[in-house]
C-alpha cells in the first residue's frame, strides 16, 4: 500500500485518507471540517492561479491550499 | 406575566443559521459587538403563545474547541448565559459533518434540539431520514425545517417550549469511546473525585451550568483534558489538586498513544465520529446519485482554470458599477439637499458664530457622512448577495494564491478593490474574513487604495503644474505606488506586527443558493445602520473641532476684524497648527500653508482643494475644483510665487496626501470595527510616518537628480 499525499492526487482522482500530519492547528482545523482518517475524497480541481484545490467529500466541497494538503496522507 | 425563555442558535457557517433567526426574530433584532473580540453578537426576541422568547445567534462554527475567537465566544455564552434550550441547526445534506458540532453541544450539558434544516435540498438529493430514530439514536430532539420557506418554524417553536420545561422524554446518550480511552477517563475522573478543588474550581468557573449534573462535569473535564483543551488545561493548572491531575492526563496519553499509535486528540474524534456513523448509517438513505449537481454544474464554469478568473474580475466590474455608478446619482441628491440645506440655514440665521457652526461645521460635517450612505448601502446589498449566493467562496478561493503570497487571504480581495472607490465600505467589507488576523491585516492596508476622495487633489495639482500628454501616466504612478506600499506594508505588519502561524485556509465551498430578498434586506440595513449611527457621531465631533481650529480666532489682538479671508486663515489655530508643523515638513519642501491644508485633510482629503482655494485667495472656490482654466492657473502661479511650488513638490504632495492618514470618517470606522482606539491611533501614526518617509525620498531623490523642479 503505497502512501501518498493529497496534493500528488490529480482532478478526478479519489482516495481514502489514512492520517493526518502537521501542527496541532492544523490538524484540528482540518479534522473539524470532516477530513478525518477514513474519509473518502476525490479531487476535484485546482484553483485558476494554480491554488488552492478543490476537493469532494461526502456530499460537500472544501478547498484548502497544496501546503495544507500536504499534512493529508492517504493510501 | 408572560414565562421567560432564553435560546441559542448554533451550527456551521453555510447551515442557514442566519435565515432561521431571521424567521424566529424578524426584525425585532439587534446587533453589537461581544466585548474585546471582533466577534458580533446577534440577538433578538419574539413572542410565541404565552412565552416571550429571547434568541442569541452564535457565531457559526465548525467545532467548539479554544483555537478560534468565534468557537471561544460561542462555547463562553453557553456556559455563561446558561440558555434555556440549545437550538442546533444542521445542514441536512452534511448530516455527519455537522453533527460533530452537535456531539460537543451535548456535552455541555445544555438540552439540544437539531433543526434539520435545508432539508428541501437533501431530499431533492434523494436521502431519506428516518427522524424519529435519528432522535432516539441521538438522545436528541429534531425539527424538519426549510428556512427559505419557513417551513418548520412553528414546530420548532413548540418543541423549544416542550424542552425547555423538560416535558421531552427521549433516553440520554453521550458518545462512548473506545475502551481503552474510557478507561483513562475513569483514572482522570478518579482523581477528580479524590480532591474536589479542581471540579469546584470548574464548576465556579462554570457557573452551575453542569452542577445539576455533576457526573457530567468530571467527564466533560476528562474528555476536555484528553483533548489538551487551553481553557481546561488552565483551569486546572490553577489549582492545588490540579498537578496530580495533570500528571495522569499524561499518563494518559502516553499510554493510549502507545497502544493506538494517534494522538488523544485524534482518538477523541474519531470517537465522535463513530457515534455519528453509527447514527447517520440506521437511520438515513441514499439513492445513488452520480448525476453533478446543479451546484457544481455551475462551478465548472464560474471556477475553472480558463473562465475562473476572467469571470471573477468582470463580477467585481458589475459590484464597482452597482456601488459607484448607480450610486452616484443619489450621492449627488443628498450632497444637493445638503448644500441647500446648508443654503436655507444661512438665509434663516443671523450672521455670526451659530450660523457658521450650524452651516460649516454640523451640516457640512454630518452631509459629509450621510453623502456616503447610498454607496454603502448598494455595496452591502451587493456584498449580502455574494455571500448569501455563495459565491464569496468561490472569489476567495479563485484570488488566494495572489493574496496569500502578500501575507494576505483569498478574501482580502474584495475589501482592497472596493477601497478603489471609498476606503469606509473597504473596511466594513473585511467582515467577511473570519480570522482576526487577516481581517486587522486587511484594515490596515486599505487606506493606502487610493479611494476617490483623493482623486480631487491629484487632478487640480496635476493640471496645475503638469502638461497635459503626462497626466495620465502621473495619476497611474500614484496609484500604482500606494499598491506597491500596499504590498510591501503587508508584509511588515505580516512579518513584525501580527506574527504567528498562518491561519488555514480549510475553507468550505457551500452549495449556491438563491438569498431571500429579505435576507439581502435584513443584512443591508444591519451595515447601514451601524455605518451611521457610529461614523456619525464621531464624525460630528471632529468636524467641529475642525471647524473651530479653522475659525477661531476671529479678531486680532487688537480686536480688529481681519482683512481678509486669507489674513484670518493665517492667524487661525489651524493657521498656527500649520506654522508650528512647518519644519517637520520643510524638508518634503512644503510651507506652512501646505501643513494648513493637510489638517484640513484630515477631516476628508476633498477639503484639502477648497482650503489651498482659501490659502491662495482664489475667490472662486467652485471654479477651481471644477479645475476652470482661469482659476487652475492663478493658483499655479500663486503657489509657486508664495510657496515655492514645482512639479516635483506637487506631486511630493500629491504622494503625502495618498499616504497621510485616511479620513476621519475611515477612522471612526476603524474604531467600530475594532472595537477602540488603538488601531485607528496606529493607523494614524504608521500612515504619517509612511508618508514622510517616503515623500522625503522622493523629494529629495528628485532635487538630487533635478527632475520637476
Amino acid at each position: 500500500m503505497e502512501n501518498g499525499n493529497l496534493k500528488d492526487l490529480e482532478p478526478g482522482q479519489k482516495a481514502k485518507i489514512a492520517k493526518i500530519s502537521g501542527t496541532s492547528s492544523i490538524k484540528r482545523r482540518i479534522m473539524d471540517m470532516g477530513l478525518v482518517p477514513g474519509a473518502e475524497i476525490e479531487m476535484e480541481r485546482y484553483a485558476p492561479l494554480g491554488d488552492p484545490v478543490e476537493i469532494k467529500l461526502k456530499g460537500y466541497h472544501l478547498s484548502l491550499r497544496k501546503e495544507e494538503a500536504e499534512n493529508i496522507v492517504i493510501e | 406575566m408572560n414565562e421567560k425563555i432564553t435560546i441559542a442558535l448554533a451550527g456551521n457557517p453555510n447551515s442557514g443559521k442566519t435565515t432561521i433567526f431571521n424567521n424566529l426574530t424578524g426584525a425585532r433584532q439587534h446587533v453589537g459587538n461581544y466585548p474585546g473580540v471582533t466577534v458580533e453578537r446577534k440577538e433578538g426576541r419574539l413572542k410565541f403563545k404565552n412565552f416571550d422568547i429571547d434568541v442569541i445567534d452564535l457565531p457559526g462554527t465548525y467545532s467548539l474547541t479554544a483555537y478560534s475567537p468565534d468557537e471561544v465566544v460561542a462555547r463562553k455564552v453557553i456556559i455563561e448565559e446558561k440558555p434555556d434550550v440549545l437550538v442546533n441547526v444542521v445542514d441536512a445534506s452534511n448530516l455527519e459533518r455537522n453533527l460533530y458540532l452537535t456531539t460537543q453541544l451535548k456535552e455541555l450539558g445544555v438540552p439540544v434540539i437539531i433543526a434539520m434544516n435545508m432539508a428541501d435540498m437533501a431530499e431533492a438529493q434523494g436521502i431519506k431520514f428516518d427522524y424519529q430514530l435519528l432522535s432516539q439514536l441521538l438522545g436528541v430532539e429534531i425539527v424538519r425545517t426549510v428556512g427559505t420557506k419557513k417551513q418548520g418554524i412553528e414546530e420548532l417553536l413548540e418543541t423549544v417550549v416542550n424542552v425547555a420545561r423538560r416535558k421531552n422524554d427521549l433516553p440520554e446518550k453521550q458518545v462512548k469511546y473506545s475502551s481503552e480511552v474510557e478507561e483513562e477517563i475513569k483514572k482522570i475522573e478518579a482523581l477528580l473525585n479524590e480532591d474536589t478543588s479542581v471540579t469546584d474550581e470548574a464548576a465556579a468557573s462554570l457557573e452551575g451550568i453542569i452542577d445539576s449534573r455533576d457526573n457530567c462535569l468530571k467527564r466533560w473535564l476528562a474528555i476536555k483534558l484528553l483533548e489538551n483543551d487551553k481553557d481546561v488545561i488552565g483551569t486546572v493548572k490553577s489549582q492545588n489538586g490540579g498537578k496530580q491531575v495533570l500528571e495522569q492526563l499524561a499518563k494518559s496519553q502516553e499510554q493510549l498513544k502507545k497502544i493506538s499509535g494517534e494522538d488523544t486528540e485524534m482518538l477523541i474524534v474519531d470517537g465522535r465520529y463513530a457515534f455519528i456513523r453509527g447514527a447517520c448509517q440506521e437511520s438515513m438513505t441514499f439513492t445513488e446519485e452520480d448525476r453533478l449537481s446543479m451546484t457544481e454544474k455551475i462551478d465548472k464554469v464560474l471556477i475553472n482554470r480558463l473562465l475562473g478568473l476572467p469571470i471573477f474580475l468582470g463580477i467585481m466590474w458589475l459590484l464597482f458599477q452597482l456601488t459607484f455608478t448607480l450610486g452616484g446619482p443619489p450621492m449627488e441628491w443628498l450632497d444637493a439637499g445638503f448644500g441647500a440645506l446648508g443654503e436655507w440655514a444661512a438665509v434663516h440665521m443671523q450672521e455670526g458664530l451659530a450660523q457658521s457652526l450650524i452651516v460649516d461645521g454640523i451640516i457640512g460635517g454630518v452631509g459629509g457622512v450621510v453623502v456616503f450612505l447610498p454607496n454603502i448601502i448598494l455595496l452591502f446589498m451587493g456584498i449580502a448577495f455574494l455571500e448569501g449566493s455563495g459565491y464569496m467562496a468561490r472569489a476567495a478561493f479563485v484570488m488566494d494564491k495572489l493574496m496569500h503570497k502578500v501575507g494576505l487571504h483569498g478574501k482580502s480581495f474584495i475589501p482592497m478593490l472596493i477601497g478603489f472607490g471609498c476606503t469606509i465600505p473597504a473596511i466594513m467589507a473585511t467582515r467577511t474574513l473570519e480570522n482576526d488576523r487577516d481581517r486587522l491585516l486587511t484594515m490596515l492596508i486599505a487606506p493606502l487604495m487610493s479611494c476617490g476622495a483623493r482623486l480631487p487633489v491629484y487632478t487640480l495639482l496635476i493640471a496645475a503644474f503638469f502638461h497635459e500628454s503626462v497626466a495620465g501616466n502621473i495619476l497611474f504612478s500614484i496609484y500604482l505606488i500606494g499598491i506597491a506600499l500596499a504590498i510591501i506594508m503587508a508584509k511588515v505588519f505580516r512579518k513584525w506586527l501580527l506574527p504567528g502561524e498562518s491561519e488555514p485556509f480549510v475553507m468550505e465551498l457551500p452549495a449556491y443558493r438563491l438569498p431571500t430578498i429579505k435576507s439581502v434586506l435584513i443584512h443591508m440595513w444591519e451595515r447601514s445602520w451601524l455605518y451611521l449611527k457610529k461614523a456619525g457621531t464621531i464624525i460630528l465631533a471632529a468636524s467641529i473641532i475642525i471647524w473651530t481650529l479653522f475659525t477661531f480666532p476671529i479678531i486680532d489682538p487688537q480686536g480688529n476684524e481681519f482683512e481678509s479671508a486669507n489674513v484670518q486663515m493665517e492667524q487661525s489655530y489651524a493657521g498656527r497648527i500649520g506654522k508650528a508643523i512647518e519644519p517637520v515638513i520643510a524638508p518634503l519642501g512644503f510651507d506652512w500653508k501646505t501643513g494648513v491644508a493637510l489638517v484640513a485633510g484630515f477631516a476628508a482629503k476633498e477639503v484639502v482643494v477648497s482650503t489651498m482655494g482659501t490659502l491662495y485667495s482664489i475667490e472662486d472656490e467652485d471654479a477651481l475644483a471644477e479645475e476652470e482654466e482661469g482659476s487652475v492657473k492663478s493658483f499655479a502661479d500663486r503657489a509657486r510665487e508664495q510657496s515655492g511650488y514645482t512639479p516635483l513638490v506637487a506631486y511630493v504632495l500629491m504622494l503625502f496626501t495618498l499616504i497621510y492618514v485616511p479620513c476621519m470618517a475611515t477612522i471612526a470606522v476603524l474604531k467600530r470595527e475594532t472595537n477602540g482606539w488603538k488601531w485607528p491611533m496606529f493607523t494614524i501614526g504608521y500612515t504619517c510616518a509612511l508618508a514622510w518617509v517616503v515623500c522625503f525620498i522622493v523629494y529629495r531623490g528628485g532635487l538630487l537628480l533635478g527632475i520637476g523642479v
